[in-house]
């Protein structure tokens, strides 16, 4: 789930004739494609284990091909639960802290204001903090005010930090644009929330995109604050991370290569989006 | 939003005398507090713009005439004083509820719409229908020249295209005024001279009141039908180009137009064609136009370069000194001459570049200067 969307379509490169230098390109060639193949190690072992016909508690020998951990995705109940947990604590994340997150952003690179210097340094404070501490910190905040620890908790620690890279992305969009485009919205007749959603929104929304889905990606598989603030609630790597003890079950393959296939599918489609509308203007 | 109708603005006839004027500034008066200070950004202005005229307000950066048309459009409040359009008092009005329209320097253009969206945008905030939009931004498009580009993005366009569409923006409402602020200040300059006489012709056109904000004299004396200089927050001179050019009302206007030519010197007699000034070994006369001056009052005179004509023999009537050249500078079309005067004073001169006109002096020669008097224009005397 770590897929990064370009953020906006770069223009695409002028074709010209390049002569090929034999022996030069050779070396580079090789190196990528053993940087390619060091990338994706890891995330075939994961989808391969999911075919794989095991029997012993734990999935780490190759024993066949089968299809019965595809068929038999959801019969262990505590893992899908924590996995329901996972997705609707990171929508519900993605959808508070984008919110918010563009607001924060906007009125940073937009405007000027007492305290926006501050505003800014805790931004980056926040991003900065080791996720370890400030987990340990939520932990002491929430057991001295008696707060009881579970999904409400998991969520607002998760809206917490990634409300932050929403800001910056949006503010780094914000503070670019030319203040006179709002104006001549407003000029030609455009009340506060029109200029807001017909001008001022669609030119911040590649920040506003890229931060929800850094949102959503931070969320679904953070383990370390989770791990503190989640009390007897379930989360999917709290759920693999315990199963590790006893033996992970296939279906956690199963799981992950259906996240990641989802996420390659997210980015593929964004791209060429991006692609079509560069065309749609040439 | 729909705060009128979508009905044709401006239907009074035009020529009805004594006529509301289009806009109307009364004591306005700019204030911001910077550093602890009062800093007057635009000073005690009273100006009134004519129904379809073409005015341009004329000055140097931080003269305060960008901040002038703000409040005209409803960006900026007035510390003090009124704005009316067409009578109306519009103090206090925001920008997106005033029957005025601005092209801006940047063009500000919608990056994510396409050219026929940008020009939509105010018809649809008005809730004019979809029929009649068609064909008003199709109509307005021909008139900028940008028919068949509806579909672009203001990126794909040329710097002179997204010109025109912000024009055509701006125009397409039919707004009461249009204001311009220095909006070909981004085109090189072949374009620009294009894009004065295109802004020309579609003021003609469509017959809308024109502001026109441009630290370019040029520009101004090419469009205007009058123009204010403003200076430091407030207006030193307001009239036609004609008149603001040959009739300078103050030092800075005359410096600020063109290029002028300052002599100052003491009035030895007055005499029925004007004041005569000992100048060296030369002699100036200058009109005086009906104000009263007398002998040895002190009297700032400007001839411009272009009126000048320079010989080899003294001139034995009209305006004339001595002068030393200090400077030829080839111009193409003309050549200028930095003359300094026996008296000390530094004069440029103008020449056409006509047939005969090649090494009329040269550097470091001594010439004769001399002018008509009634090219000469004592400043102060309207």
């Amino acid at each position: 789930m770590t897929t990064t969307l370009p953020e906006t379509a770069a223009p695409a490169p002028a074709r010209k004739p390049r002569r090929r230098r034999i022996g030069r390109g050779r070396g580079l060639q090789a190196y990528t494609v053993l940087l390619v193949a060091w990338l994706l190690l890891p995330i075939a072992v994961m989808v391969a284990f999911g075919f794989n016909d095991t029997h012993s508690k734990q999935n780490f020998e190759w024993e066949g091909f089968t299809l019965h951990w595809y068929a038999h995705l959801f019969d262990k109940k505590d893992l899908t639960t924590a996995l329901v947990n996972s997705l609707t604590i990171a929508l519900l994340t993605t959808l508070i802290a984008t919110v918010l997150g563009t607001l924060a952003g906007l009125a940073i690179g937009r405007y000027k204001f007492r305290g926006q210097g501050l505003a800014n340094v805790v931004m980056f404070a926040a991003i900065s903090c080791p996720e370890v501490v400030m987990g340990a910190s939520l932990l002491s905040m929430f057991v001295a005010t008696e707060t009881p620890r579970g999904y409400l908790t998991i969520l607002a620690a998760h809206v917490m930090f990634s409300v932050s890279f929403v800001a910056i992305t949006v503010r780094a969009r914000a503070v670019g644009l030319d203040a006179s485009i709002e104006e001549a919205a407003k000029d030609l007749g455009a009340g506060p929330w029109t200029t807001f959603r017909l001008v001022t929104l669609p030119m911040i929304m590649p920040g506003v995109t890229s931060g929800a889905l850094l949102a959503f990606a931070l969320s679904v598989d953070d383990f370390v604050i989770t791990n503190f603030t989640s009390g007897a609630t379930q989360t999917f790597p709290l759920w693999v991370w315990a199963s590790t003890r006893t033996g992970t079950p296939p279906q956690v393959n199963v799981m992950g290569t259906l996240i990641f296939a989802a996420g390659v599918l997210l980015a593929a489609g964004n791209v060429v989006l991006t692609r079509r509308r560069a065309r749609a203007t040439p | 939003m729909t705060e009128t109708s979508p009905a044709p603005v401006r239907d009074d006839p035009e020529g009805t005398p004594a006529a509301v004027p289009a806009i109307e500034l009364a004591g306005v008066r700019k204030s911001f507090q910077a550093y602890g200070e009062t800093v007057h950004a635009v000073r005690d202005i009273d100006l009134t713009v004519h129904e379809g005229e073409f005015f341009s307000l004329l000055g140097p950066s931080g003269c305060g005439k960008t901040t002038t048309m703000r409040m005209i459009a409803g960006f900026e409040d007035p510390t003090e004083g009124a704005v009316y359009l067409h009578g109306e008092d519009v103090t206090g009005v925001p920008a997106n509820k005033r029957d005025v329209n601005m092209v801006f320097q940047s063009y500000a253009l919608f990056p994510h719409m396409s050219v026929f969206d940008n020009v939509a945008f105010g018809l649809r905030r008005r809730g004019v229908d979809k029929a009649e939009t068609r064909k008003r931004v199709g109509a307005m498009l021909e008139i900028v020249d940008l028919t068949g580009r509806e579909k672009r993005r203001p990126s794909e366009l040329s710097g002179g295209q997204q010109q025109r569409v912000a024009l055509a923006r701006a125009l397409v409402n039919r707004p009461r005024a249009l204001l311009l602020d220095e909006p070909l200040g981004a085109l090189d300059l072949k374009l620009r001279q294009a894009m004065q006489v295109e802004l020309k012709r579609i003021q003609r056109e469509v017959g809308i009141t024109f502001v026109y904000v441009t630290h370019d004299q040029g520009e101004a004396l090419t469009m205007s039908d009058r123009i204010a200089v403003m200076n430091d927050g407030g207006i030193e001179q307001l009239d036609t180009p004609r008149a603001i050019y040959e009739r300078p009302a103050s030092r800075f206007v005359a410096g600020f137009i063109g290029t002028s030519n300052l002599i100052t010197g003491q009035i030895t007699a007055v005499g029925g064609d004007g004041a005569e000034i000992g100048y060296g070994e030369g002699r100036i006369v200058v009109p005086l136009n009906g104000a009263s001056r007398a002998v040895g009052d002190t009297v700032e005179l400007t001839v411009r370069p272009e009126k000048i004509v320079i010989g080899g023999e003294r001139p034995d009537r009209g305006s004339y000194t001595s002068a030393t050249v200090a400077e030829v500078v080839y111009l193409g079309t003309s050549t200028s001459y930095l003359v300094t005067t026996a008296a000390g004073d530094d004069v440029t001169v103008f020449v056409q570049n006509a047939t005969n006109a090649d090494d009329i002096a040269e550097r470091g020669s001594r010439v004769w200067l001399s002018w008509e008097p009634r090219h000469s224009y004592a400043i102060g005397t309207a």
